[in-house]
């Protein structure tokens, strides 16, 4: 018998059946009860769940233009860490990902890595401005294939240009990834309106701002039949907005990050810009609605919108700081907390939600896979048992702007496995050497 | 206590005790005694990245009657207007020896960065943070209403007080809820529905659109400055239409009970949310407020710094 | 613990310090008493309406509150600052006579001297104690004592007065 590249035994997945998966050139060359074959590497996952690799759709890497804040090579190790073999990277780099050119430099430095695939997401308007479409078809045929478009960051807020991004995108396949906010109901806003805005003196971002938007768009969706994805939704009324479009038959898809699962407003309360984030932590029965909306797949995915800064972009006055938080190393630890280990949802909907879905709505054919004899070895294996506890000062990324230091979460990843090879095994990362 | 960036950090014992406190120092600076050897070898700094006369040299002058060391930072052509962050500014203090340091900035929270980072030692006095708190305004208006209404009592219960105006945008405002409910008055904020915040219905007040319905039934009327950039903004719709339904004119101030009082906790828009007849009027206490202000930020001095090492939290 | 002067006792003594007052000041025409609170205001309160008995004239009365003046401030919790009350005929050039319950290391009168130095220039301060229990950290004396009474530093010398404890007794407590 030939000898494979690793053989992970005694895997538990997602279904919950146990297997021994053998990997070869690239891909899952065996599954079965147990594999006797020699393998280079051989991965006990005892007590471990296999799922296929996660999938970001929102990730802020930084290159080109903020460097210092985090580049496609550390954000690749920092997604390796947290179990992705996918990244897409959003276009509100500077220069802004808006031509086939930035989108290929990015894509370039993806591959140079070669930690995971970094996919670019290309500008839906030039220079983010909301005006005049980006070169949606160049960057489509670009060596990126960008099939998903956002300004996130900004808003596309004119409904004509929203329309008519829409309309042209569905010749290319693509997809519209919104950041619902009202521009003129959030000038200069800090933080979720509310009581706790009230008190602390800060300009308030109302929910209204997020559904108004989003209640808009679902419309324009089916008016015009195109796809459309709203990105980080955060609101029990959007929530809402995107049950009834799906009811009609609306193709809009949602994400939820991991820290609207988890935090609420009242955390601005200290006033330590760590938790000042766009759009804003809101309250306990946001995050509950939200919570229910991705266990019953009204919203279909997590996605994280990490969000690297520098230590002199946090370690200042609220309204100095920049809005964002890291997400890429705690997301899963989250998901576990608040979804599994409360109940509300299975392994097996967190692989749809974290790696089957975002693949699909990307069209990113080489992930989500089912794991299976033949399926390209794109994987992930946790152990759920274990704890750890957040440390600012040993991440991945460049940045530390994580809201959870010192937290004990739940889950550990121990490897990650992309295209056949391990790109971390046992916590560690690997080097370009050994990829 | 350590700082007093909120009125929250105290409080009803506290509040009164800052009150009384004030009474006893007035009382000395009213008399022969001008200066008290209380915080000598201290070092107050004043550090005002927001423009405010009155309120640095009010803190100046109760520090130096306590003979405390003043060092004054303000922000017009200073480093901290150049772009130098809050850190930095932080960690020279510290080096500086600062014990305490009173600090005005445009930046809500500013007060509570500054207290609770690990860039500075002292004790931390919030002298009015973006539209968050301004404890001090506070604190010298219950000790004026409590001297002119009072009525020998220790608290404001039984009184009944309106504050006019701008509300959403006021750290005042939100300081005098916090503390006038404190000490038992009954509080009712009077504003057009667009300067009010949403959450205030959580707050222990009374809301009124109709100024003049409540003119009668109140023994203070406390009236806010209103901003002409509140104007452009579209809060209302210009400065006629807001004088019309919210100023203080005379034909108001006849409408008002017996006794009852016009505060300001300045500066004024004369002809704006108040009319010079009434801003000079006999009901008007808002001169009084600020002499007041000395003793009561005095008081506050007193009781944040005379104590000692046992009292401090170790940084 | 120990009755070290009872209510009778402590009534006798101030009929006469009161005298001893008079005496020492040829008559009350130029004095001013002032009180240290709590219990010394006290005091001062029952000696000038003694006086006033004996002479046949009110003596203007008063109250000084040394808290600000106080040398040992940043060693404790910031205390409250009581009511300082001085008469209206002022301090200048008067004969001042501070009264206080119990002199002991002589820091609380030391403070007294900063005040009155603040507010004025007596022609003379002098001052009468009930309780003198000896241990002065500073060249200060009484004028006119109720009662020396020897003491050692780890003892305490508790005086109650009916104004504030309900009887007049002084006690002392603890090994001597």
């Amino acid at each position: 018998m030939t000898m494979v590249d690793f053989i992970i035994k005694n895997a538990e997945l997602a279904d919950g059946s146990k297997s021994d998966i053998a990997i070869s050139k690239g891909v899952i060359s065996a599954m079965a009860s147990s594999i006797t074959s020699e393998a280079t590497t051989t991965i006990d996952a005892k007590d471990c769940i296999v799922l296929p690799g996660l999938v970001d759709l929102h990730t802020h890497v930084r290159e080109p233009g903020r460097e210092d804040a985090e580049t496609v090579l550390s954000g690749s190790r920092a997604g390796v860490k947290g179990g992705f073999t996918a990244l897409s990277a959003m276009a509100n780099t500077s220069p802004v990902a808006d031509t086939a050119g930035v989108v290929e430099q990015v894509y370039r430095l993806g591959q140079e890595a070669g930690l995971l695939d970094v996919f670019p997401i290309g500008a839906v308007t030039q220079g983010l401005k909301g005006e005049a479409l980006s070169e949606i078809g160049a960057m489509a045929d670009s060596v990126a294939r960008v099939r998903m478009f956002s300004d996130d960051g900004y808003c596309v807020s004119d409904p004509l240009v929203m329309r008519r991004a829409l309309e042209y995108v569905k010749k290319f396949n693509g997809v519209i990834a919104q950041h619902a906010q009202d521009p003129r109901m959030t000038v200069d806003a800090q933080m979720n309106e509310g009581l706790i805005s009230a008190r602390l003196g800060l300009k308030g971002w109302p929910a209204v701002a997020e559904e108004a938007i989003i209640a808009r768009d679902v419309l324009i969706a089916d008016h015009v039949k195109s796809r459309l994805h709203i990105c980080h939704l955060t609101t029990a009324g959007g929530v809402e907005i995107i049950r009834w479009a799906k009811a009609r038959g609306i193709d809009v898809t949602a994400e939820v990050t991991p820290h609207h699962l988890l935090l609420t407003d009242d955390l601005a309360g200290s006033y330590d810009p760590i938790y000042k984030v766009n759009p804003p932590l809101r309250t306990e029965s946001d995050v509950m609605a939200l919570r229910e909306a991705l266990a019953d797949g009204t919203i279909d995915i997590v996605a994280t919108d990490h969000a690297p800064h520098p230590m002199e972009s946090k370690e200042c006055e609220w309204q100095e700081a920049a809005f964002g938080m890291l997400g890429l190393e705690t997301a899963l630890s989250i998901v576990q907390m608040t979804m599994i280990d409360s109940l509300l949802m299975s392994w097996a909907q967190v692989a749809q939600r974290m790696s089957i879905t975002p693949a699909r709505i990307a069209g990113y054919e080489n992930h989500g896979q089912e794991i299976k004899e033949g399926a390209p070895a794109n994987l992930v294996v946790i152990d759920p048992h274990r704890k750890w506890t957040v440390d600012r000062d040993l991440v991945q990324s460049k940045s530390s702007n994580t809201p959870y230091h010192g937290f004990e979460l739940p889950g550990v990843i121990a490897h990650t496995i992309f295209k056949g090879k391990a790109s971390m095994l046992n916590g560690v990362i690997a080097s370009k050497e050994t990829l | 206590m350590r700082h007093l960036l909120s009125i929250a950090d105290l409080d009803k014992v506290s509040a009164i005790n800052i009150l009384d406190t004030a009474v006893e120092l007035a009382r000395v600076s009213d008399g022969a005694v001008k200066k008290l050897p209380t915080l000598r070898g201290r070092t107050i700094v004043n550090l005002f990245a927001e423009d405010s006369t009155r309120t640095r040299i009010s803190f100046e002058a109760a520090a130096k009657r306590l003979s405390a060391d003043v060092i004054n930072f303000s922000a017009k052509g200073s480093s901290l207007s150049k772009g130098e962050s809050l850190k930095d500014t932080a960690m020279t203090l510290q080096a500086m020896g600062a014990d305490a340091v009173v600090i005005r900035h445009s930046a809500s929270g500013a007060a509570a960065r500054l207290a609770n980072c690990e860039w500075m030692s002292g004790s931390v006095v919030n002298a009015g943070d973006g539209t968050h708190e301004h404890p001090s305004q506070a604190l010298l208006d219950a000790f004026t209403i409590r001297k002119n209404l009072g009525m020998g009592s220790s608290d404001l219960v039984g009184l009944n007080v309106a504050i006019v105006g701008d509300v959403l945008h006021s750290r005042v405002a939100r300081s005098n809820v916090l503390l006038l409910s404190m000490l038992g008055a009954k509080v009712t904020l009077v504003a057009p529905p667009t300067l009010l915040p949403v959450g205030v219905q959580s707050w222990p007040v009374e809301i009124s659109y109709d100024f003049d319905m409540v003119i009668p039934h109140v023994d203070v009327i406390m009236m806010l400055r209103v901003q002409q950039e509140r104007m452009t903004d579209l809060f209302f719709p210009n400065a006629r239409e807001y004088s019309r339904y919210f100023g203080l004119n005379s034909e108001r101030m006849a409408k008002m009970k017996s006794g009852a009082i016009v505060m300001h906790p300045g500066p004024m828009n004369r002809g704006l949310e108040i009319s010079a007849e009434v801003a000079d009027s006999s009901r008007s206490v808002i001169t009084e407020q600020v002499t007041n202000g000395v003793s009561v930020r005095m008081a506050i001095l007193y009781v944040l710094l005379a104590g000692g090492a046992l009292d401090k939290g170790i940084n | 613990m120990s009755v070290a002067l009872s209510a009778q006792d402590i009534s006798r003594a101030l009929t006469r310090i009161s005298h001893e007052i008079l005496e020492r000041n040829q008559g009350p025409s130029n004095l001013v008493i002032l009180g240290i609170p709590t219990r010394g205001a006290h005091l001062a309160s029952r000696i000038s309406s003694i006086i006033s008995s004996i002479e046949g004239t009110n003596i203007p009365t008063g109250t000084l509150d040394i808290t600000l003046f106080r040398d040992d401030l940043r060693l404790r919790p910031p205390r409250a600052i009581m009511p300082t009350f001085i008469p209206s005929t002022g301090i200048d050039e008067k004969d001042v006579v501070l009264v206080d319950d119990v002199l002991f290391s002589g820091r609380t009168i030391r403070s007294a001297l900063d005040a009155l130095g603040e507010i004025g220039r007596p022609r003379s301060v002098q001052l009468a104690t009930l309780v003198d229990r000896g241990h002065r950290e500073l060249p200060i004396r009484a004028d006119f004592v109720g009662k020396n009474l020897p003491t050692s530093r780890t003892q305490s010398v508790k005086v109650l007065l009916a104004e504030t404890d309900g009887r007049d007794e002084v006690t002392i407590e603890g090994e001597a």
